[in-house]
């Protein structure tokens, strides 16, 4: 994978620019020894790492604006990072930039069950927000399968889902208001406790944006009071594709349960060695969750039983007891650890219309068979989020390489079944020179008119996103330099 | 001028000299100067029940969504309010309109707003260039999230083309909760019956009905969570209506209180639990929505409500009045929202003379 040329200009000036950090910060705040910046050199997309200049853990925002503040006179670009559970090597740095840790920004600022929100540091986990009123029923629903490491900084920066998104949204629905600061060191608040933006919705394009318009320190988060309980059912099937028809066929009954997961034969029979969740020898599966109180659960699943025996399936297995339904979640639980048990894996996460389920299991199936490598499938089946994983062996040579282009396929595939790249790990260095797949020049060209707005001169996370080519002269300009803001939009402080 | 495919309304845009004002159906009320330019790109493009999506052109009518989803079984989840009897405005709003105003009804509180289920669209920018904007899929982080910044944007970055959007299954069974309450007590039911586990899908006030809280689901649901919520909310009367609850409902979206009413109409989007307060201040008739998130207000003409209703956390849109539309903002939220236009519609053509 290509990353930019690191700006000799700053390596030169890397004892200047530490000091400078030093000036505005703590001691304890910056960390240049390369033995201690090992940690940060790399997000979950482990097999790319890079050390970075040197790293700060800052813990108020006036710090954080401090930072950018140098950082931006200094022109060095500043890489944001949360917990670093990154998949898509989002949170990688580069060898001429500031590593800028929300690590130590976890506080929960303000519980307000009347107006149902939590206002917290953006460093917290994911987990910890529901820890903290979990106590007094209630929960933040987006709930990724890294809850319990990433922060909710990363989780805004890549618009993050969970299992439960078909019934409650991803995060940017869950999400009222951020205090932001901008690359030049001006905090500003967008959004709050309370519905809808006066003018355009910044809240809107800020999550999601990768780390690239600002650095999230704080958050105002719809909080849920808890369902009175839940019960899943596990439904075997016979070949993939009448799962799927069974996903579209309770979806269309006007049944909305909380979640629909599908795991396939490879995933299934690995799950099965590793953790023996007792799943029935069959071609697909589906664990389809519902909510409410025991008699709502009871005329759901009743409902989903009668689809389901519509299509014959191999076995319908109803959670009776809590015991159960923890072994119903189990082997999807397990899912990736088992495939981690197997080998080196890499986890995709393109999108598809549901309906396209079946022909698009078969593509990824033949294109398995051509590059000679397994893939198995666990993934959200209600909203099309598919997790294709690639398996392959990091020792033997030429086979990562192999495998990335594999997966450079099947996201073809998905985009070619009018679905996308990504459905909630996002773009980050893994996906970027895939983006022409998806957009035009001119779709590419209007997002990053909205990076030139909010960072005029591309310092912050710019190697991201957008394939190099299409953003080589806009960091030029920016990271060679240290451009001066726009005066427009950064007026005297 | 009117166009019937993103091809003519890029010609249009290319070829406009002065600036444009964008019309869907027209039902805002035809405000500003500019050339009229009226999108009349119309139809539906891809309907999957299956896949919950949608996608249409975006002069589509409004009436033609819902009718066409609803033959499915299916609706809008934001329950898009129709405000001509409201503001006596004749017209049927299109889809594109709705999606340019990000305008949302009681099922806000449970659904989201229009802008949550928007989940693609196309526009043209103000260079007249087309550009595609998220996609058909509901989980979509695919490059930056141009849908939100465009849904609501009132076409002041782009003219919408085509929008898709997520559908719900519609509810085959509703009842509402009410309580007879005063608006000062409003809060407190709104509060309580939100924080329940029974996912209640509206929640507002209305004067001479008092509180109302609305359950919708499978019949036996709806049945066993009106229940447990009238007995939750017994302190204060509650009783449940299963009859009357659809046009609860309509009456409430519609703002049916201030129709044929004179006076200026505001929108006041705040924390819940200031509206009482805020409500008091204002000294006018009042509705509210979505917890008490949404105050609605009659004004005597000319009234600054904002002064009035001032200390708030949150910010009031002034629908029908002179007072300026939209609440100013903070000096350096409104440098990046200028500085956005700037690049969007570098020839200052899409509505330049409207602030809100
Ligand atoms: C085992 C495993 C399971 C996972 N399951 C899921 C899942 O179910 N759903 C899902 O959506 N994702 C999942 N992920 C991916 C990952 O956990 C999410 O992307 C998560 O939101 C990243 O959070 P983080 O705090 O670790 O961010 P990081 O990895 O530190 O950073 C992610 C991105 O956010 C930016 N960023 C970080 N902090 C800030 C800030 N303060 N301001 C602005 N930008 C910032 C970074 O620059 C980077 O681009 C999984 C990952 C793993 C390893
Ligand atoms: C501040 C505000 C005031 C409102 N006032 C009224 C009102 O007086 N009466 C009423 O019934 N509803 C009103 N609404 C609700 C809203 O306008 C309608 O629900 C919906 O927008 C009407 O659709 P339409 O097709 O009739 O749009 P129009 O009334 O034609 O246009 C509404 C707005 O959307 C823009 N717009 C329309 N189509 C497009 C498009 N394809 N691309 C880009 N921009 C487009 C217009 O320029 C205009 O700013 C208002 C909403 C807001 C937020």
């Amino acid at each position: 994978m290509d990353m930019p040329v690191p700006a000799a200009r700053v390596l030169a000036r890397k004892q200047e620019i530490v000091a400078r950090l030093r000036a505005v910060l703590p001691a304890d705040s910056v960390i240049d020894d390369p033995a201690e910046t090992r940690a940060y050199e790399c997000d979950a997309l482990s097999a790319w790492r890079c050390a970075p200049l040197a790293v700060v853990l800052p813990r108020t925002t006036a710090e954080v604006a401090a930072v950018l503040r140098v950082c931006t006179a200094e022109g060095v670009p500043v890489v944001p990072r949360g917990a670093g559970t990154s998949l898509a090597g989002g949170a990688m740095p580069t060898a001429d930039s500031v590593v800028l840790g929300l690590a130590r920004m976890t506080r929960v600022l303000e519980v307000d069950f009347e107006n149902r929100f939590i206002r917290v540091e953006a460093g917290r986990t994911n987990l910890s927000v529901t820890a903290a009123i979990e106590g007094e029923g209630w929960f933040y629903a987006p709930d990724p399968s890294s809850q319990l490491a990433c922060a909710i900084a990363g989780n805004i920066a890549m618009n993050s889902g969970g299992a439960h998104c078909l019934k409650y949204g991803v995060t940017t629905n869950n999400l009222l208001g951020v205090t932001l600061v901008t690359g030049a060191g001006e905090v500003i608040e967008l959004g709050g406790p309370f519905c809808d933006a006066a003018g355009l919705d910044l809240l809107g394009v800020v999550c999601g944006s990768e780390g690239q318009l600002g650095v999230v320190t704080e958050a105002v988060l719809r909080i849920l009071p808890k369902p009175e309980g839940a019960r899943p059912v596990l439904i075997g099937f016979a070949a993939n594709e009448i799962a799927g028809a069974c996903v579209a066929d309770i979806i269309r009954a006007g049944i909305l349960p909380v979640a629909i997961e599908f795991m396939d034969r490879p995933c299934i029979e690995a799950t099965e060695a590793f953790c023996a969740a007792g799943y029935p020898d069959c071609e697909a599966l589906l664990i389809v969750e519902c909510e409410g109180s025991p008699d709502e659960i009871a005329e759901q699943l009743g409902l989903i039983r009668e689809i389901a025996l519509r299509h014959d399936p191999v076995e319908f297995r109803e959670a009776r007891d809590a015991e159960e339904a923890r072994r119903i979640w189990l082997g999807r639980k397990s899912a990736f650890g088992a495939m981690g048990q197997k080998g080196d894996y890499i986890c995709l996460d393109g999108t598809i219309p549901v309906s396209a389920l079946p022909e698009v299991l078969r593509g990824i199936a033949a294109l398995g068979r051509d590059f000679g490598l397994e893939v198995a499938n666990v993934f959200h089946a209600g909203d099309g989020n598919m997790h294709p994983l690639i398996l392959y062996d990091a020792n033997a040579p030429g086979e990562q390489e192999r495998a990335e282009a594999l997966g450079a396929e099947i996201l073809k595939l998905c985009v070619a079944a009018g679905g996308c790249l990504t459905g909630e790990h996002g773009v980050g260095v893994e996906k970027r020179d895939l983006m022409g797949v998806q957009f035009t020049a001119a779709d590419l060209e209007a997002q990053m008119r909205v990076k030139d707005v909010f960072d005029p001169p591309w310092l912050l996370n710019p190697a991201k996103v957008f394939p190099l080519a299409a953003s080589a002269g806009r960091r030029a300009g920016g990271a060679s330099r240290g451009a001066a803001p726009d005066p427009e939009v950064f007026g005297p402080r | 001028m009117r166009v019937e495919s993103e091809a003519e309304l890029v010609e249009a845009v290319r070829g406009a000299r002065a600036p444009l004002r964008v019309v869907g159906g027209g039902t805002r009320g035809e405000v500003g100067a500019g050339a009229r330019l009226e999108v009349a790109i119309s139809g539906v493009r891809l309907y999957e029940p299956g896949a919950l999506t949608l996608i249409a052109g975006a002069g589509t009518p409004l009436s033609e969504i819902e009718a066409a989803v609803a033959a499915e079984g299916q609706r809008l989840p934001f329950e898009p309010p129709r405000w001509g009897a409201l503001l006596g405005l004749a017209g049927e709003s299109t889809i594109g309109g709705v999606a340019a105003a990000n305008v949302s009804g009681p099922r806000r509180v449970q659904a989201g707003a229009c802008r949550d289920s928007l989940i693609g669209l196309r526009f043209v920018d103000g260079a007249g260039i087309a550009v595609q904007a998220g996609g058909r899929v509901m989980k979509n982080v695919t490059g930056y999230d141009l849908v939100k910044l465009l849904a609501g944007s009132g076409g002041r970055l782009g003219v919408l083309s085509e929008v898709a959007f997520k559908l719900l299954p519609a509810a085959p069974a509703q009842a509402t909760v009410r309580a007879e309450v005063p608006l000062s007590e409003a809060g407190r039911v709104l509060a309580a019956a939100l924080a329940s586990p029974f996912d209640v899908s509206g929640a507002g006030w209305l004067p001479g009905q008092g509180a109302v809280v609305r359950l919708e689901g499978l019949a036996g649901s709806v049945e066993y969570r009106a229940g447990r919520l009238a007995a939750l909310l017994a302190p204060w009367g509650a009783r449940i209506e299963r009859e009357g609850s659809a046009a609860i409902w309509r009456d409430l979206a519609e703002v049916q209180p201030f129709h044929g009413r004179t006076g200026d109409i505001w929108r006041f989007s705040v924390k819940p639990s200031e509206a009482a307060a805020i409500a008091a201040r204002l000294d006018g008739e009042v509705v509210l929505d979505w917890g008490g998130g949404l105050i609605w207000a009659l004004l005597p003409e000319g009234t600054d409500a904002r002064a009035r209703a001032a200390p708030y956390t949150g910010h009031a849109t002034c629908l029908r009045g002179r007072a300026p539309r939209a609440e100013p903002e903070a000096p350096a939220v409104a440098a990046l929202s200028r500085a956005l236009r700037a690049r969007f519609d570098p020839r200052g053509i899409l509505d330049p003379e409207r602030a809100g």
